[in-house]
């Protein structure tokens, strides 16, 4: 899964040379985004619980430190043990160490953003011990060596004779099989002998309760409870930003996570871990990884509000036409563009520029997460800090130097109008984007501000 | 510093100002849930539900479905007859692994999600509802809460050491969107709703 | 009532007739309506660029051409949000903050201070109404498909009071066209396609025109249906409600 040097304007273009796979993309999504529509107009509460979840929310950011400590001291009573990872690197020696001291080189893992995050794979991987994604859709791109495109719907950017062939290449079924359902049946045979032999199994945590100590783990497949259930050591990931206050604000989340996401009234299964079984073992791992300086840039801090629903991947205009993959990071779209860059600035500059600011993800947001107004103000920021391309940099201030003088603005407008008009071709070249499959409109034959100066009222 | 320390240092340092929390009670309902929108919704989310006035009715009923051969397991005495293992005399969880169908009573059920409650007294083991094949759950007609608020509410601070919200034989739409059941856990999920009055033991969907 | 006409940058070089349209109808409804000739842009191209820094002088600019009217009115959503929300003074905080009071996008200022009730204009044509982003998401001139609200339009509704026109159904209501400002040539891929798409759906529903309430998304939409060499016409929902058919 290496890391690719192209920013998503690039990576975009390449996506969009097969114009009806991104078709077929953006249809697939936008399905998912008319489920969503469906299920939230079928609460008639709908905005009073998003304006709730956002309130709740608010709350975690704003007393986290109390309900860090709460939480853990709740889990440690429940026989659980914690653990304190600063950064991506902690975290995973950390699930390295608790995998040797289990004695076993082999791990269970299902859905965890978090692990993609911190690339906990590829160290595991180098560090030989072999890791399963047991979630279909990760399975899939784990098998074609390929990072998930979707946080939800990790393979939604593979047709199902593409996963035909990786399980005939990887599992052994007969070529040319696209059928969902047998794929599927191929998969739970494959994983449920993984599940039986693992004694680790690492899962992802969707909310952990201050006030109980406990941790809610939501999957369709029951992958997740599959892995835990059946091994001896349960290691569980999650970042600061997860935490509840309460098991009662578990209502709201749940109302709002899945009808957010795919448009379900809920998960399979919403799986309420408290203690560990007699016995056994349950780690908790709470990770930083950056979230603590978001949580002090006052603009952008509200993105850790973030429950990883994706609806605004399935609902951004640009997601649906560029592909996860364009993105260049663990979690894509819009939630993605606004959390990236607090990673490293430098190398996620072009995701924030990567809308058209329509507006439309904070919309969906649950937990009203303002996406479009920090996609802005990233700009700003980054523009600000030097990472803006030189190109344009050099045209804005031309622009801006042009647009503050009248004078300037109107001779402008002049020479700009009578070179499309009597030189088409001076601009209509390969070199400005805007042609390559577009026009430019008809240049009339005067702007408004000289029409007006003949007929317009006079002063 | 440990990381510990350094991470809720920098918490503390970073966090805003103390915000409240929202009045959750805007939510609440004195109503009972719909029996009759849990059926429908469980329905849609690909589950079963029988309305059944006994016991005997339920085991008829599973009988009947799944035939003989299967290996059938619950912790409820009244199936005694019915399960073809004992779970007391399980020696490895993993022994589980071929369980057919698994009967298991659950606290409550939820009309807008079709989900049932059921915590791990309930389940003997954590992994049964989710290794065995098919699931059956019995509920109680009453016990139906609208919403998710009055699910908490009923849960309270109940004691448990795992408890989940099933709704549904497990599933997956991971491939193209097209919904299969019967992605890691059961291939079906039945909800025997025990009431007062007698029904048919006819499937509603 | 004296209303300042903010005409944006590119409806004054390309699309006079959005501009011209847009002072007769305010006149017709009986306004005074002035045009400041020293005004040029916004500076929304430059913002959300990111260089938003750099535009203290259409700042200073517009606050300068701006400040005395009574309303400041201007045929577009997406600009006025700008000014909205981003414009600011450093030396004449009050003004930047009474302006951001007053400017209206047309149809609002049609619908919520006009109080407009009928209108004398005919346009027997199917058209298809194009929401623009800034305008529906950002100024809320219409209801937005992702909230759990009731549905509403102030342009529609004015539509609406055209003689003979035909609203045409599409089968994504408010979905971006690609634009974007700079957005259109630095993902040009996407933005071409969002724009395509866009089109299509009308052209789907048999649109013989889109209009709209911002140039940009219709000049965008135009550069498409121009390359495909399609009949169909973007026209700014000021010429139809001038009564221009």
């Amino acid at each position: 899964m290496e890391q690719t040097t192209k920013d998503h304007a690039e990576l975009a273009q390449e996506f969009n040379r097969d114009e009806d796979r991104v078709d077929w993309h953006d249809e697939t999504l936008w399905f998912i985004r008319a489920k969503r529509d469906k299920a939230a107009h079928n609460i008639p509460e709908w905005e009073t619980l998003r304006e709730t979840a956002s309130q709740i929310k608010n709350n975690v950011l704003s007393n986290l430190h109390n309900y860090l400590q709460q939480f853990e001291q709740n889990a440690i009573a429940n026989g659980v043990e914690v653990h304190w990872a600063a950064d991506a690197a902690e975290h995973n020696q950390i699930v390295h160490r608790l995998i040797n001291e289990a004695n076993v080189v082999r791990m269970v893992k299902s859905k965890s953003m978090l692990t993609e995050e911190c690339g906990l794979n590829e160290y595991l991987a180098k560090n030989g011990i072999e890791v399963i994604d047991s979630d279909l859709g990760e399975r899939i791109v784990q098998l074609a060596e390929e990072p998930p495109s979707h946080i939800v719907l990790p393979c939604i950017h593979k047709k199902k004779e593409e996963i035909g062939e990786i399980f005939h290449k990887h599992l052994g079924i007969e070529a040319g099989i696209s059928d969902p359902q047998f794929l599927t049946e191929t998969a739970r045979q494959h994983l449920r002998e993984v599940f039986l032999t693992r004694k680790v199994a690492l899962t992802g945590v969707n909310f952990a309760i201050a006030e109980t100590g406990e941790f809610v783990v939501c999957t369709n497949e029951g992958n997740a409870d599959m892995g835990a259930h059946l091994a001896e050591v349960h290691i569980a990931s999650m970042g600061i930003e997860k935490l509840l206050p309460e098991r009662k604000h578990l209502g709201v989340f749940l109302r709002l996570l899945t009808r957010s996401a795919t448009g379900q009234p809920i998960t399979t299964y919403s799986s309420h871990f408290k203690k560990p079984r007699e016995g056994k073992k349950i780690h908790i791992i709470i990770v930083d990884n950056g979230r603590t300086v978001q949580l002090g840039r006052k603009d952008f801090r509200n993105s850790l509000k973030c429950i990883r629903c994706a609806a605004c991947m399935n609902t951004c205009p640009v997601y649906r036409r560029s592909g996860g993959h364009s993105y260049h990071t663990a979690v894509a779209g819009p939630i993605g563009s606004i959390l990236a860059p607090n990673l490293d600035m430098e190398k996620y500059a072009d995701l924030p520029f990567a809308s058209t600011l329509c507006g439309s993800c904070s919309n969906v947001c649950p937990v009203k997460i303002h996406i479009h107004d920090q996609l802005y103000k990233w700009r700003q920021v980054l523009v600000k800090a030097g990472y803006a391309p030189a190109a344009k940099k050099a045209g804005m201030q031309a622009m801006t130097w042009t647009l503050s003088s009248p004078a300037l603005y109107h001779m402008a407008g002049k020479a700009g109008r009578w070179v499309l008009k009597h030189a088409p071709f001076a601009v209509n070249n390969k070199l400005n984007p805007w042609f390559k499959q577009r026009d430019m409109p008809t240049p009339p034959e005067q702007s408004f501000g000289e029409w007006y100066k003949q007929n317009g009222k006079k002063k | 510093m440990s990381s510990r320390e350094s991470i809720l240092a920098a918490v503390k340092a970073n966090q805003p100002d103390s915000t409240a929390l929202p009045d959750l009670s805007l939510f609440g309902t004195t109503e009972q849930g719909s029996l009759q929108k849990f059926a429908e919704v469980l329905g849609a989310i690909g589950g079963k539900i029988f309305h059944v006035s006994s016991y005997d009715e339920i085991a008829q009923t599973i009988s009947l479905q799944y035939g003989d051969g299967v290996k059938i397991v619950s912790p409820l005495k009244e199936f005694k007859e019915l399960r073809t293992e004992n779970l007391d005399d399980l020696t490895s969880i993993h022994d589980l692994h071929d369980v057919d169908v698994a009967i298991l009573k659950a606290h409550f059920g939820v009309a807008e999600n079709g989900a049932v409650w059921i915590t791990e007294n309930e389940m003997v083991h954590r992994v049964l509802p989710f290794v065995t094949q098919h699931l059956a759950i019995v509920i109680d007609a009453k016990a139906i809460v609208p919403t998710m608020h009055q699910a908490y509410d009923k849960i309270s601070n109940a004691v448990y050491g795992f408890g989940a919200f099933i709704a549904g034989p497990s599933k997956t739409a991971d491939i193209e969107q097209s919904l299969v059941i019967g992605a890691h856990g059961p291939r079906s999920m039945a909800v025997f709703v025990l009431n007062d009055n007698p029904y048919s033991a006819e499937a509603i969907k | 009532m004296t209303v300042g006409l903010f005409i944006p940058c590119y409806v004054d070089q390309f699309y006079p007739g959005a501009a011209i349209a847009t002072l007769q109808l305010l006149e017709k409804l009986g306004i005074d309506v002035v045009y400041p000739q020293n005004q040029t842009c916004c500076g929304q191209p430059m913002a959300n660029s990111g260089f938003e820094h750099l535009t203290k002088g259409c700042n200073e600019l517009f606050i300068d051409n701006f400040a005395d009217f009574d309303y400041i009115v201007a045929p577009s959503g997406s600009c006025v949000l700008h000014v909205r929300d981003h414009l600011h003074d450093d030396k004449n905080p009050e003004a930047a903050k009474n302006i951001s009071h007053k400017i209206y996008e047309l149809t609002t200022f049609l619908t919520d201070v006009l109080k407009v009730k009928s209108l004398d204009a005919k346009f027997p044509h199917k058209v298809g109404m194009h929401q623009s982003c800034h305008g529906q998401r950002g100024l809320h001139i219409s209801s937005m498909t992702e909230l759990v609200a009731p549905e509403f339009s102030k342009p529609g509704s004015l539509l609406q009071m055209v003689s003979d026109i035909e609203l045409v159904h599409l089968g994504r209501k408010d979905e971006c066209c690609g634009f974007g400002g700079t957005f259109c040539v630095t993902e040009e891929a996407v933005s071409v396609k969002m724009g395509k798409d866009r089109v299509e759906d009308h052209l789907e529903h048999g649109a013989e025109y889109i209009t709209g309430v911002d140039m940009s998304c219709l000049m965008h939409m135009e550069s498409i249906l121009k390359r495909q060499g399609s009949k169909v016409k973007v026209i700014h929902i000021a010429e139809i409600l001038n009564g221009i058919g």
